[in-house]
Order: C-alpha cells, then sequence, then structure tokens
C-alpha cells in the first residue's frame, strides 16, 4: 500500500491502461506539452509520445466527436474534459452520438470511449465553472455515470471505465485532486456499477458520492459524538445505480438522507428518493430527505458560494430532523 | 468514340473506367432512382414511418463518389442517405426492412430511414442531428492514421451544414492534423426551405476551405462523371499523404425535403423544380452512354427494369420481415450490462 494522491491514482491509472492496450488513447486540451490543466496527465506525453497523448484545440464538440468516430473505427479513446462545464458545448456528441449509436445501429457500433474531467465547485470560480451536472448525464440510457470519491476507487473504476465497451462519463471531484488515500502496489479494478459502505451505522443512511462523501463522513463524525450512528454509502457509480444496498440498508436504518453539491430540481438525489420510497416504503419512519446545493447558479463571493454549497452543518440538520431530534 | 463536343472529363474517365463498371454506374442511378420513387409510395403507405428524405434528383453525388472507393473504405451521411446505403453495398431488402421497422432491417428495425447502419459494408449510419457526424468522420480517419492504414473516410452533408460548428471544429482538425478524410457538401441549394442565399455569408461553399489551408473543389453534382474524376483525386490524395479535401457538389433535388414536405412549397417555383428536371444526371449519362457506344436504348430498358425487380424483391423482402420481438426494446442500450442496471430499469 501507498499512501497517493488522488490525482496521483488517475495518473496510474491512464499509464496502466495505456501501457496494457495499444488502442487505448488519450485527448484533450493541455493533456501533453502541459501537462494536463490539473496534471492528472503529467509525464504520459514523454512515456508515449504525441500519437496517443493529444493535444487539442480548444474544440469539445469536434474532439469528442473524433473520439466516437475513432471508438467506432476500433481505437478506445480517453477524452478529457478540462472540467465537466465545457463538455456542455459537447453534450450532443455525448448524448446524440455516444449514448445513442449502439442501440440506434442495431447492435453493430458500441462506443467504448471514456470522457473524464473534473466536476462541481472548487473555490470562488463562479457561476460558469461550478456545476455539477452529473444528472445531467446519468439521465441518458446508453451512458454510465461514475463519480470517484477516494484514490483507491478513483484509480480502480477509471482502469474499469478505460476496459468498458459502453461510454462512460467519468466525473473526477476539482477539489478532490490533492487528497490522499492508499492505494494497493498491485494492480486492481473496481467494478462499475457497485456502491461502497464507507461507514457502517444503524440509525440513519446517508448517501453521497464524489466530494460529498468526505462532507458526510465529517457529519457522521460529529453525529457520533452525540450519539447518533450514520451509515454512509459512496454510490460511486451513478448509473448504473446500485440500488439494493441502499434499500438494505434503509431496512436497518428506516431512514435516508441523500447528499447532493448538485441542484435540487430533477437532481441524482430525487431518482434515488423515488427509488427508496418506492421499494422501502413501509421500512421508512420519516420522508427521504435531500441536501443538495442551492437551487441558484454559483454565485463568486465567498459567503454566498459558502451558502449555496451543501455543508457537513446542514446535513447534521437533516440527519436530526429525520430523527424528530429538534 | 468521344467526340471533339464531349467535355474533356467525360473522356478521360470513359477511357479510365472499365466498361463493365461506367454500366454498373448508370444500374446504380436508376436502382436508386426506382428505389425512392417506391419509398415515397410506401411512405404514402404508411409502410414507412417518421421523418423520409428522399434522393432523387441527386444521384450522381453517391454513385460518382462511391465509385471511387475500396470496399475498407468508411462512409458517413446525414440522414438523406438511403441510396448512399445500397451503393455502399447494403442489401436493398434489409434497407427496405430497416425502413419499414423491421427485424431484419440494417439497424435491426430500430434506425429507421435517418440511421441506416452496416458495419460489414463499412456504413457508419445515418444521422439526424445536422453536422452531428461530421466529427465521427474526422475520428475513423484520425484511426486510420492512429492503426497506419490507409482507408479513407467519404463524409456526406447538405450545404446547410456548413454553417453548425462542427463543420469548423472538423476541418480545422483534418487539416491540422492532417486526416485521410473526404468532406462533400451535397450543395441541393436549400437547407430544408431555406436557400443558400438566405443563410450562408459565402455562396462558394468551396472557398470555406480556405480558412483552413485545406484542398477544395466545386463540382457539378448532376454530372456522375465529373464527381467520379474529382472525389478520385481527392481519394488518391487521402491515401497517399493522409490529407483532407473539402468537396462542393451542386446538384438538386426534385423532391421536397422530406415526404411530409411538397415538391416546391414556399420557397422556391414549381417552374424552378421543372426547368431543373430537364438537367436529370441519369439521363444525361445515360447520353454519354450511349454517344460512346456502351448502351443503347433496349440495354438501358433492361437495366431500368433489373432496377424496378430489385426494388419489388426489396419490397416483398420488408413485407415478410416481422417486427422486432418485444425482447429488442431493451437489447442494445449497452454492450456490457450490469446487474443492478437490468435490475432496476427493467
Amino acid at each position: 500500500m501507498a499512501l497517493i494522491t488522488y490525482r496521483d491514482a488517475l495518473n496510474q491509472a491512464l499509464r496502466e491502461e495505456l501501457r496494457r492496450d495499444p488502442a487505448v488513447f488519450l485527448m484533450g486540451e493541455e493533456v501533453g506539452v502541459y501537462q494536463g490543466a490539473y496534471k492528472v496527465s503529467k509525464g504520459l506525453l514523454q512515456e508515449f509520445g504525441p500519437q496517443r497523448i493529444v493535444d487539442t484545440p480548444i474544440t469539445e464538440e469536434g474532439f469528442s466527436g473524433v473520439g466516437i468516430g475513432a471508438a467506432m473505427a476500433g481505437l478506445r479513446p480517453i477524452v478529457e474534459m478540462m472540467t465537466w462545464n465545457f463538455s456542455l458545448v459537447a453534450i450532443d456528441q455525448i448524448v446524440n452520438g455516444a449514448a445513442k449509436m449502439l442501440y440506434m445501429s442495431g447492435g453493430q457500433f458500441n462506443i467504448p470511449i471514456v470522457f473524464r474531467g473534473p466536476g462541481g465547485a472548487a473555490h470562488q470560480l463562479a457561476a460558469q465553472h461550478s456545476q455539477s451536472l452529473e444528472a445531467w448525464y446519468a439521465s441518458v440510457p446508453g451512458l454510465k455515470v461514475v463519480a470517484p470519491s477516494t484514490p483507491y476507487d478513483a484509480k480502480g473504476l477509471l482502469k474499469s471505465a478505460i476496459r468498458d465497451d459502453d461510454p462512460v462519463i467519468f466525473m473526477e471531484g476539482e477539489t478532490l485532486y490533492g487528497s490522499k488515500g492508499e492505494v494497493p502496489d498491485e494492480e486492481y479494478t473496481i467494478p462499475l456499477g457497485v456502491s461502497d459502505v464507507k461507514r457502517t451505522g444503524t440509525d440513519v443512511t446517508v448517501v453521497a458520492w464524489s466530494k460529498m462523501v468526505t462532507v458526510a463522513l465529517k457529519a457522521a463524525e460529529t453525529l457520533a459524538a452525540d450519539g447518533i450512528s450514520c451509515e454512509v454509502i459512496d454510490l460511486r457509480t451513478l448509473r448504473p445505480l446500485d440500488d439494493a444496498p441502499i434499500l438494505e440498508s434503509v431496512r436497518k436504518t428506516n431512514r435516508c438522507v441523500i447528499l447532493e453539491e448538485g441542484w435540487p430540481y430533477a437532481g441524482v438525489g430525487a431518482q434515488i428518493a423515488y427509488q427508496v420510497q418506492q421499494a422501502a416504503f413501509g421500512d421508512l419512519d420519516a420522508p427521504v430527505t435531500r441536501v443538495t446545493g442551492t437551487d441558484v447558479p454559483m454565485p463568486y463571493a465567498k459567503n454566498l458560494e459558502h451558502m449555496a454549497m451543501p455543508s457537513p452543518a446542514r446535513l447534521i440538520a437533516a440527519v436530526r430532523e429525520v430523527l424528530y431530534l429538534d | 468514340m468521344p467526340t471533339p463536343t464531349i467535355p474533356d472529363h467525360v473522356s478521360r474517365q470513359l477511357a479510365a473506367t472499365p466498361k463493365a463498371q461506367l454500366v454498373d454506374m448508370l444500374y446504380q442511378m436508376l436502382l436508386g432512382r426506382r428505389y425512392e420513387e417506391r419509398c415515397a409510395e410506401m411512405y404514402a403507405l404508411q409502410k414507412i414511418g417518421g421523418f423520409c428524405h428522399l434522393y432523387i434528383g441527386q444521384e450522381a453525388v453517391a454513385i460518382g463518389a462511391l465509385s471511387t472507393l475500396r470496399p475498407d473504405d468508411l462512409i458517413i451521411t446525414a440522414y438523406r442517405e438511403h441510396v448512399h446505403a445500397i451503393v455502399k453495398g447494403c442489401d436493398p431488402g434489409r434497407v427496405m426492412a430497416e425502413l419499414f421497422g423491421r427485424r431484419d432491417g440494417v439497424s435491426r428495425g430500430k434506425g429507421g430511414s435517418m440511421h441506416l447502419f452496416d458495419r460489414e459494408k463499412g456504413m457508419l449510419g445515418g444521422h439526424g442531428i445536422v453536422g452531428g457526424h461530421i466529427p465521427l468522420a474526422t475520428g475513423t480517419a484520425f484511426a486510420a492514421k492512429y492503426q497506419q492504414k490507409d482507408y479513407v473516410t467519404l463524409c456526406f452533408f447538405g450545404e446547410a451544414a456548413v454553417n453548425i460548428g462542427t463543420f469548423h471544429e472538423s476541418l480545422n482538425m483534418a487539416a491540422l492534423w492532417k486526416l485521410p478524410v473526404i468532406y462533400i457538401v451535397e450543395n441541393n441549394r436549400f437547407g430544408m426551405g431555406t436557400a443558400i442565399e438566405r443563410s450562408s455569408a459565402i455562396y462558394d461553399v468551396a472557398q470555406r476551405a480556405c480558412a483552413y489551408d485545406m484542398a477544395s473543389e466545386t463540382v457539378d453534382g448532376m454530372d456522375v462523371l465529373a464527381m467520379r474524376e474529382v472525389v478520385g483525386r481527392a481519394v488518391d490524395l487521402a491515401r497517399r499523404e493522409h490529407a483532407p479535401t473539402l468537396i462542393e457538389a451542386r446538384c438538386y433535388r426534385f423532391m421536397g425535403h422530406s415526404m411530409s414536405d411538397p415538391v416546391h412549397g414556399h420557397y422556391r417555383t414549381k417552374e424552378e423544380v421543372q426547368e431543373q428536371k430537364q438537367q436529370d444526371p441519369i439521363r444525361s449519362y445515360a447520353d454519354i452512354l450511349t454517344a460512346a457506344g456502351l448502351v443503347d436504348q433496349a440495354r438501358v430498358e433492361e437495366l431500368d427494369r433489373k432496377a424496378r425487380e430489385v426494388t419489388e424483391q426489396a419490397i416483398q423482402f420488408a413485407d415478410a420481415s416481422p417486427e422486432p420481438s418485444p425482447d429488442a426494446l431493451f437489447e442494445d442500450v449497452y454492450a456490457m450490462p450490469y446487474g443492478p442496471f437490468t435490475r432496476s430499469e427493467q
């Protein structure tokens, strides 16, 4: 085991998969000479050369389509979005192209591609650079959506995403890149579509993913001091949704709070709440509750930005509410 | 024998092309015409649903262009693509079955008129979002270079697509990275009902290539041998030097934009359509082959009869093909489905 950053874990996954399969290549803005806008691709140009580590113009829709076309011709592209915010100019290629090609071709053209990059808010980046777009992509049949919270998960899931024969939306946490965690020295993968219990508990089930897992664990620690036991489930993959462990947990705790960085309206949490009430209505002792990003574009001012983001304090309040403690 | 009144490109192509292929190109044009005429009828009978865009009038573009390809070359098109698919080698019966939404369709009945796919034949679809497939063609060309192979990609789209961002993004990358792709603009003058003069600051579409220092040509898209010559040059360039070309093929569609449109509507006059029909690309080509002594009236009639027969057989095949099974609804959403997904969604 080595203690490494989320960034380095992703870098290892890329490097190992590039070594393993010559059909794998990485393309995107600043991935080569610049070494990656967030240094995730550091050193890859030096090892694999410009044919496989391809610096692109600022042309997200264009290079997303180039990746999809390359996948149709037998390659396994990894397309880096400098941030997921910029993917909105490429969403036609991802949704109308990558997601539908297998279906509308009657099973002839699967698209083994990974679109990856950082998502979510960082620090005072304002409205256009602070979005959590996972609900947009998770609503599309044909896509798989992954959002890891730890270096271990990031590495194992990215390797599986690259080996997957379908288009995978891989959302990294912009503020998680520097976070550290244990990663095995030997090779491993983590299957897509399998959640992970990050903390076991008995009183409330908290469902989270990506950066919100760290918020949930922090809140759970504080609540434990008050004798409240939270079970924290890290979804890791948002589509396909691993619903069985959530339901199993809710049958034990009888309470469920979903923590989501993105907006509330038609969010991923809304879908999970639907599935929980549908399948475990009789087990619930309180309504399923969500803590989400505030329903506004992200403001710049520090105090307002703080108010717009889910926090341990807001999660603690929600947990106490479903326990009828306040 | 060519006479002095025959254009140079016609003489060159007649001399350089095997006679059987020259005659086969006429047959393909006739097949494309008869097939699309029957598609119009099948649409009226509601055997074909959805949007259905016919190719009548533009046959010389696809047939001239595709006559230059090897079987391993790829094509990718917009949604007016029935004829491209058949000429690339897709079975006419399976194409008709697709139009009918049947199990034996090239896309197993799940694509329809706008999404004809055939991996084995190098037909990479039928795409319905204007301009959306232009980057895909750029990507298959990227793959050819990456794999160090010498197949080329032909990408067909209408002139209205040159105003969308993907066109420019693709041309820039293809020129920057020297990719073996040929972009063929089928300039039929109207993007649905909007004339090019009302949508483009530049009417001379080929000029757009200047912005990317890309080779370009303008060609009479109603002349199948001119298409063959110009596309042949571009294919050579792509194969030899991995370089892209933009080709503007000036043509005209004799039908409405889709089957839900009248032939002329408010955006062009009946007289204009009638006048254009006088320049029928099939008749012109039959005249050339007749003058060259390669066919006579009887042979043209025989080819036409065969085209009609193949079309009728295609309709019979499609009619006999069953609807997709209900199970097909959930098939091919994912190549690698996972347990949790199938549990939740089905």
